[in-house]
């Protein structure tokens, strides 16, 4: 299977197998369409009144020859390999509601404004630490452990992120693993005593915000109705400076509200961030802000103006990072990883402050889905087999899709939420998704093409 | 090549042959929470 694709000047072509990708000019990139179900006299023949016969037979010899190095047409040859199939259901990361509760109110939050439509509650430091010791207990051999420590607002009961983290700690060397501590906030709390905290312990810090002051506080306000972006651009752009080097990430959401979220990324980068992301909302279709079908053609046009924007800032030496353009073509995750994605419900589950453990953050609340509890010491291991067989192969739309082994299938909370089905991709969302690849196929070329 | 120039050589299927350890980061974890790219996750066994 191969993809091709036009943007600006520049042709493209995706071994989607093998992970090749090529960029050609216009006889190959004519050719290739034909070029498996046509003799090499048919082609010349059909070509002939648009390209000189020497170009084209010359084109014609340099697509076979890559068909045989196997950098073309290459078949798929993953879903029998033993690491693939022999894949051992393990948990591997935990997403910690450390507070169903939240200090701001923002209008599409999928938390139900933070109480995930329970009641405000905080984690306590035993059900944390039980969560730790679960996630030891169900990690097999794997080392690397990571720990998201997530809301609500996370900052609302900080002194138990600390106790957790230092318990984490403490348990590292006894049992072989290493913790790798996140935490996302939408900054309000932030003081020189916590930054520092965050900044020393935590791997990575996720900061919220989404963009430019109108955008942001059109959304994101405090519980008075106030706008947050004045109190939190300060603090994160303190907390962003004192990473020097260690993983941030400024996380926005973008609307249908504004769906010229190309301005809000580039926003974020003129006030100095170096990592961003910014993300289409996930609402369901009634939301007035909540982003349909007829909006697609807009956002994939803003995404190629944010592509052509990032290039120019890359080549003047001002660049910055977009999480979802950051493809790295040659070491990227291993193709086994790519066959079964986020590992939702499988490798990667949420814990409520009540220790229920659910698939991810995403399905907090829904009892369909409540998969167990760390203080019973309880956990379903068929949801954890159903979740980890929701991989491309058994996607019927993803089996066919060029695509699959960058997105891995896509976001199953998205696939229940819009299919009632975690096997049935949401089909927005894969829209968007093909077309962040494309830009970002066409920034690498871009840059590789300056670079030469 | 004259008509093709090649940016990457087949990295997924190179990619099989040590891959599968699984020590690398969720893809959810990082900065997504939603929209799922595990494309641009790094390899912890290169």
């Amino acid at each position: 299977m191969i993809h091709k694709f036009v943007l600006d000047d520049v042709k493209i072509v995706l071994d989607v197998n093998s992970g090749a990708v090529h960029v050609v000019d216009e006889i190959v990139y004519n050719l290739l369409d034909e070029y498996k179900y046509k003799t090499q006299e048919e082609l010349v023949k059909l070509f002939s009144g648009r390209y000189d016969e020497q170009a084209i037979l010359e084109a014609m010899e340099e697509i076979g020859t890559l068909e045989s190095e196997g950098l073309l047409f290459t078949e798929d040859s993953y879903a029998n390999h033993p690491a693939f199939i022999n894949r051992k259901p393990v948990v591997k990361a935990l997403c910690l509601h450390i507070a169903h509760d939240c200090n701001i109110r923002c209008k599409y939050c999928f938390a139900s404004q933070g109480d995930f439509k329970g009641d405000r509650s905080l984690m306590s430091s035993e059900v944390g630490k039980k969560a730790l010791d679960f996630l030891i207990e169900n990690s097999g051999a794997r080392r690397n452990l990571e720990i998201d420590f997530f809301g609500g607002e996370p900052m609302m009961n900080f002194e138990t992120v600390k106790e957790i983290v230092k318990y984490g700690r403490s348990r590292e060397l006894e049992t072989n693993k290493r913790f790798r501590f996140t935490l996302t906030t939408n900054g309000v709390l932030l003081d020189d005593e916590a930054m520092e905290y965050i900044n020393e312990n935590m791997e990575n810090v996720v900061l919220s915000i989404d963009g430019r002051k109108e955008v942001n506080d059109k959304m994101r306000y405090t519980v008075n109705g106030n706008g947050t972006y004045d109190i939190i651009v300060p603090k994160l752009l303190k907390m962003a400076e004192m990473r020097n080097g260690k993983s941030y990430y400024v996380r926005g959401t973008f609307t249908s509200d504004n769906l010229d979220f190309s301005s809000d990324v580039l926003h974020l980068a003129d006030l100095g961030f170096k990592n961003t992301s910014v993300e289409p909302v996930v609402a369901d279709d009634g939301m007035p802000y909540a982003i349909k079908e007829q909006d697609l053609e807009i956002i994939a046009r803003e995404y190629e103006t944010l592509a052509r924007e990032y290039i120019k800032r890359h080549k003047a030496g001002n660049g910055f990072n977009f999480f979802h353009f950051m493809i790295d073509l040659s070491q990227g995750p291993c193709v086994i990883k790519r066959l079964s994605g986020c590992g939702a419900g499988s490798e990667y589950v949420a814990i409520t402050p009540e220790g229920d453990i659910y698939p991810c953050h995403q399905f907090v609340g829904n009892d369909e889905f409540l998969i167990g509890n760390v203080l019973k010491n309880e956990f379903k291991t068929d949801l954890q087999t159903s979740f980890g067989d929701a991989h491309v192969y058994n996607k019927e739309k993803c089996n066919k899709c060029w695509a699959k082994f960058y997105c891995s299938g896509g976001c199953h909370a998205n696939a229940y939420n819009f299919h009632k089905d975690i096997n049935i991709p949401y089909d927005i969302g894969c829209e968007m998704e093909k077309k962040r690849i494309e830009c970002s196929l066409f920034i690498q070329a871009k840059l590789l093409e300056e670079a030469e | 090549m004259k008509h093709i120039k090649t940016l990457t050589n087949a990295t997924l299927k190179n990619s099989a042959a040590k891959g599968g350890c699984g020590e690398c980061q969720t893809s959810c974890q990082s900065a997504c929470k939603t929209s799922c790219t595990v494309a641009n996750q790094e390899c912890e066994n290169k």
